[in-house]
Order: structure tokens, then sequence, then C-alpha cells
């Protein structure tokens, strides 16, 4: 907490975020290309998004939307913990291009060894309860609803479930249907359509991969973003209270500003604690099993949890201002909310979670929590 | 960046797994043999001196301490094993927790050679019992309105006052207590109060109990009357105790017992619902999971910070706040789902004797070591707002 406030400025890299730690290169240059070509203030008054062509150019030269693609296939071959980095930075500048949805979608493509094609992409189904089937004859059907980016993607890896098990494919979004919708965070959010589609490229999933284990991956992934847009959140609202007067003093000297401020510093400390902890977790894992099931669906459930709590009292310490178009809170605040749908609500993991807890029973619960 | 806060995903290290395991050995051996009852928290008598002794046989007391004063020279991390399994459990650690979390820790920095050599061994044997004294009846949450005085006499001081709020000052055999040896100055009001190492059970200490709501007497009312403490028995700087006071402090508050208080009443709700809970059952047990999840990584990375010699101290504030927070609603969210169990759970009485404590203990989790309030603060100032 040393370092205070008043820098306005880019910000530097959390060199206390462990999955930043070693990681600082990557991350580093995903911050720099944020700071650069997307800063807060800028883009919020550019309507038309003109920044966000040369904002995806400069990601992709720099490797980022492929940094879970092996070099072979076509991508950066950055390791999940730097990717995951990057998925924090992403975060605290509330990103609105598909760098998160392409880099899950090409770590998806790249578990079947499919390469993956230059361009945005996003993964289908988004949703855990949504599934495409493979055909007999080869083509891909099924309808997805919430898929990011949908409509700014050029393909689409899929997964789907057919006779033989799972299979992961490539899919051209022209050949598909999509009905645009806009989210919470003013990202689209479309639902997708196949109907006998034949994809670019199809192969089976490996062994032990499933739907749960995409959805698991995207969750967390998820859980850095917010984590880092709950970041943002305290620091402008701690800015914001320092330099807003009323009655006649600073707002930061209120009691009552200081103890929801602390609660938003502890809400955004769990968040980042439950991310940072589940990505480390995947990170060391050999497979989606019991323990990293509990660290990804605890991190979505958790995360979630802060993004309400959180963004509500950064909104409360900024008052009316913060509820208009001019200010930059929104983007945080709305991207946090809208992110806690993608791959999975917190209610639906919580579910999800206490069927597992009750199906090992009472005595099971402390060794696996201990176990973490 | 306002605030760097880190929460590195510190693990365990393997060692300390081996200990997981001789550590639930032996309290279930405990359990056995009837020293103690895991599913009942409200015991008559928490104190349990030959359960103190088997532990401090165990090297499980004082663990982190120097060998030649009794400890074994283990890590942070392999006493919070220890720490979270015994409270999980329901241990009766009483008599021996506040000597090997704090007082000892304190002796160990402020003590002169020969106290330390005294007392420091016999709390790793697990025979000595602390109380810490800090409230008064005029002093609460603000411990520099301190009134009990010191008063310089030949070889020593003067004892006049009263220290309330004191936990097991019933059963202690020492206390560490801030005494008044100066006025406050008007620069500074926290100066003036000095660090003392008392002997309890002797002339001049009356120790009165205080009954609580839980039915509990765990805390007294100390009154001391013309009380000598020798000068050898001042512990650290005259009148500096409030450059002790803080530095701590991280220690005390970001441990297991932070969140773990009425765990409890989560694991016996599983117990209730059985394998196949329905909707809402499952859905409010895995939000608590959740939580529960993360308040211990938050809780076990702080304890990793700590050992690789770092002051998180707004960190461990965070997690005193959060954790507390949340084990003060665990029971009330357990009631709302345990009104969903169905009657022939076995285990329904044990599950509403439980509740039934654990919501007469939520109100003091959030007051005893340091109030929602006062850590809010201390979380503001690192925030810069104050």
């Amino acid at each position: 907490m040393r370092g205070q406030a008043e820098r306005a400025g880019p910000k530097p890299i959390n060199k206390g975020n462990a999955v930043a730690e070693s990681e600082n290169i990557v991350a580093e240059t995903a911050d720099k290309i944020f700071a650069d070509l997307a800063d807060a203030q800028t883009i919020n008054h550019d309507k038309q998004g003109t920044w966000k062509a040369p904002l995806w150019q400069a990601l992709t030269e720099a490797g980022l939307p492929l940094s879970w693609v092996h070099d072979d296939l076509g991508g950066s071959g950055a390791s999940l913990a730097e990717g995951f980095a990057v998925l924090n930075v992403a975060g605290r500048h509330a990103i609105a291009v598909p760098l998160a949805e392409t880099m899950l979608a090409g770590w998806l493509l790249a578990k079947a060894k499919i390469a993956s094609p230059g361009g945005e992409m996003t993964v289908v189904p988004a949703s855990p309860k949504d599934r495409i089937t493979l055909n007999a004859d080869g083509s891909l059907s099924g309808r997805t609803r919430g898929v990011p980016f949908a409509k700014d993607a050029k393909h689409f890896a899929v997964l789907a479930s057919g006779n033989g098990g799972l299979s992961i494919a490539l899919v051209d979004v022209s050949k598909c249907r999509i009905e645009a919708g806009i989210g919470l965070g003013g990202d689209h959010s479309d639902t997708v359509t196949l109907d006998h589609v034949q994809p670019a490229a199809i192969r089976p999933a490996p062994d032990g991969f499933d739907q749960t284990a995409l959805m698991l991956m995207g969750g967390v992934v998820r859980s850095l973003q917010i984590a880092g847009a709950l970041e943002s959140m305290l620091d402008i609202s701690v800015r914001y209270s320092n330099e807003r007067v009323a009655f006649e003093k600073k707002i930061s000297k209120f009691q009552a500003v200081q103890h929801n401020l602390a609660r938003l510093a502890g809400e955004s400390a769990a968040a980042l604690a439950a991310a940072t902890s589940a990505a480390d977790a995947i990170v060391h894992a050999t497979s989606f099993n019991d323990a990293v099931f509990l660290e990804a669906a605890s991190a979505k459930i958790r995360c979630a949890e802060a993004a309400e709590k959180g963004s509500g009292i950064a909104h409360q310490v900024h008052g009316a201002i913060g509820f208009t178009n001019e200010h930059i809170l929104h983007r945080y605040s709305l991207r946090a909310l809208a992110w806690r749908d993608d791959y999975g609500s917190e209610s639906y993991w919580a579910v999800e979670l206490g069927k597992r807890v009750a199906e090992r029973g009472a005595d099971e619960l402390w060794p696996l929590v201990a176990s973490r | 960046m306002t605030a760097a806060l880190r929460f590195d995903p510190i693990r365990l290290p393997e060692k300390c797994e081996q200990l997981r395991k001789e550590v639930r050995v032996f309290l279930a051996e405990e359990i056995a043999a009837g020293t103690f009852d895991p599913h009942s928290p409200n015991r008559e008598d928490n104190d349990a001196p030959e359960f103190s002794r088997r532990v401090g046989a165990k090297g499980w007391l004082g663990m982190t301490w120097p060998k030649k004063y009794g400890g074994q020279e283990r890590s942070f991390l392999e006493r919070y094993v220890v720490t979270e399994e015994m409270r999980v459990a329901n241990a009766p650690t009483r008599r021996f927790f506040v000597a090997d979390r704090q007082s000892g820790p304190v002796l160990l920095k402020y003590a002169p050679e020969h106290i330390k050599m005294d007392i420091l061994p016999r709390i790793c044997r697990g025979e000595v019992c602390f109380a810490i004294g800090m409230s008064e009846p005029n002093s609460g949450s603000d411990l520099f309105a301190a009134k009990t005085r010191a008063t310089k006499t030949d070889g020593g001081y003067l004892i006049n006052g009263t220290k309330i709020w004191t936990s097991s000052a019933h059963i202690a055999d020492y206390m560490i207590a801030i005494f008044r040896t100066s006025p406050p100055t008007k620069e500074n009001r926290r100066h003036g109060l000095t660090q003392f190492l008392v002997k309890m059970k002797q002339p001049g200490i009356k120790v009165n109990p205080i009954g609580q709501i839980t039915g509990q007497f765990e805390f007294n009312e100390v009154v001391f009357t013309d009380y000598f403490v020798p000068d050898d028995h001042m512990l650290g700087e005259i009148d500096g105790a409030w450059k002790q006071a803080t530095s701590e402090l991280a220690y005390e508050r970001s441990g297991p017992e932070r969140f773990l208080e009425t765990y409890y009443v989560l694991t016996e709700l599983v117990r209730a619902v059985g394998k196949n809970p329905d909707t809402r059952s499952a859905e409010g047990i895995g939000r608590l999971v959740a939580q529960v999840h993360t308040m211990r990584r938050m809780s076990v990375s702080v304890a990793g910070m700590l050992q690789a010699g770092k002051e998180p101290v707004v960190e461990a504030s965070i997690v005193k706040d959060i954790g507390t927070v949340w084990e003060q609603q665990l029971p009330h969210r357990v009631r709302d789902l345990a009104a969903f169990v169905e009657e022939t759970a076995t285990n329904r009485e044990t599950l509403e004797k439980q509740l039934d404590f654990a919501i007469k203990t939520a109100p003091k989790l959030t007051i005893q070591g340091g109030t929602t309030e006062v850590l809010r603060g201390i979380i503001a100032r690192g925030l810069g707002l104050r």
C-alpha cells in the first residue's frame, strides 16, 4: 500500500500479483499496449470504436491473442501462467476486444492439436447447459446463447458431443446464424445457431476433457478479469475520494466513506486471491480433478459476489458522476457484472459445487479445503 | 495504482502434510479417549490442562521459536497447520492458545534472558496459561486511553486499577498487560503506556468472572490493588508500548482462528442434507464452501508472506475483517438452509444445538481482538485515506 494514490497515468504491473510475478514480461507488454492504445478516458469518448482495430493489431503483433497456442499450431507459445497474468491485466483495463475469448478458443483448439487461424475467435458453447451436437454426417448443430463477441469473431472454437464422445472443432463464423445482442457491459453477447455446419477442422477431444473442464477454464479467465476490474475500481474510487470535496472536506476523510472503501479493498482482495489461486491450481494440475473444481468454481462464485458488492461500493463513493456515460467507472463496473454470467454464473457453480461437497460427505469437506 | 494488495497463491509445503496427518491422528486418539467431543463446541469447561501438556509433548507449542527456549524452529506454515486442525476439530486450546500465538512472541522479543529461559520452555511444554490485559472499563477499542497505573517504587512498580474482558484470567498463570507509567503528551496521545509481565494468582490481584450470553464464563474483570511488579518484568521500552503493540498484529489477525470459529455448523449442515441435496441447499452450501476456501487461501497467503519476512499489515487486517464477518454470518446462513433439512436427518438435534451456540457466539467475533471498525480504519489508512 506504499506509493500512493495521486498518480493518474498508466498503472504499473502489480508486482504483488503472484500470477504476474514471474511472468512480468508478457504481462508488462500487454499492460503497455493497453495503456497506449486503450486509455480508458480516451476510448470512453470515442463512440465509433476507432481504437479497436489498432489495439487488436498491436495485440496480435505481440502474439497475445494466441498466447496459449504452441508455435507449431500458429501461436506464440506462452505459458499458462503468462496468459493468466495477461488476463488479470486485461481485466484491470476492462478491455473491450475479444482477447480473453480468443485466448480461450486457441487453448481449446490446441487441446485437439488444431491450428489456430488469425483473427478474433470465441468459444461455443459459452454456457454449461447449452450443447452443440456432432451429427452422423460430420456436421454440427445446436443453439447457444450469451456467446461473448460472437459478432466480432472470424472463427468459433466449438466443443461438440456426438456418439463417439466429445470433439473439438474449428468453425467459420460465416456458416453460422448469429442473433446479435449487447450484454450488460456494452460488449457483444450473441446467440449462435449451427444448423448442419461443416467444420473447417474437427478432432476428438483428449481423454478426460469435457465441457465442465472448458467451463471451469472459462470461469477462471473471467475471475481474473473481474479481479482486475475490481483493482481498478478500488484505485479510481480511492483517487476520487481524495479529490472530491463535500461539507468542506475531502470525502475520503469521512469515516463512512473510509469504511466503504475498506470493504471494497476486502472484496478486491478476495477476488484477487480466489482468482490467482485457481489459476495457479490449473497451472500445476494434471487434470480437472476435484481440487481444480473446488478452486475454479470457488473463484467464479467468489469473484462474482465480489463484483456485485465491490461495484456497488465504487458507485456509491462516486455518487451521481459515476452514473454518467462521461465517467469511466461504468467501463469496469458493468463489465465485472457482465462477466459473472459467462461460462456459468455463480449460482450455477454454487449448485454444482454444493452437490459435489454433499456427495463426498460432511467429513470429507475439511480435508478437501485443507488440501489446497 | 492505489493498492498493491498482495495475495500470492502460496501452497503449504509438502512437509506440512505429514504434520497434518500426525495432528489428525493425535486428535482422533484424544477424541476416542474422551478428552473432548468434536461435535460440541459448547463445553462447560474448555480448560484442559492435561491435553495442553500432551500437545506440548508433541512439540506443537512454540514450534517456531528457538530450540534453546524449548521451541522447534519450525515454520509459521507448519504452525498454521496445527492451528487449523485443532480449530476445525473443536479441540480445547484455551489453555495454551494465547501463550503460543501472542504472549510467547512478545516475551521472545522484549523479555530479559532469564525470564525467557524460565517461561518459554514451560509454554512449550503446555504448562502455563496466559491472558492479555488490554481493555479497561473506560478503554476498549481506544487502547491508549488506558488508566491503570504503574507507579515507580523501590525495585519495581505498584499497579492500581482494573482490566476488563480479560479472557482466561481466571485460569491464567501470567498476564501481559499495558499500564500507564506517564501521562500522554500533547504531541502523542499514545505515549505513556508500558507493557509488563504480570504473575497471576498473587496477593493484590482479584479476578472476578463475568458471565457471557453464551452461558460461558470466559472473560473476567481483573482488579489490581498495590500489586508489585519487579523492574525486570517490564517488557520493552518505558512509555513506548504503542510502538510494540502494532508490529505483532499481523500474526494475531490473519490466522485460521479468524474465520473458523463457527465452521462446525457448516460440516454439520452437509451431514444433515445428505448425499442428494435439493437445489437450494446445494447452492447455499456451494457458496459457503467457495467463501471459506477463499478465506483460507487469503489467510495462508498472509502466513506465507509472514514466513518470508514481509509485513502484510493491511492484508492481515483484511483477512480478519472479512473472515470474522463471514464466521459471524455463517450460523445464520446455515440456519436458513437447516429449515429445509428432512425431519429424518439423524444429526438434526446436534445441528440445532450447534446453531444455538454459534448464533450466541457470533456477536463477539467482530469485537474481540480488534473490532471491525478499528480494522477498517487500519485498512483505510493503508489505502491512503487517513
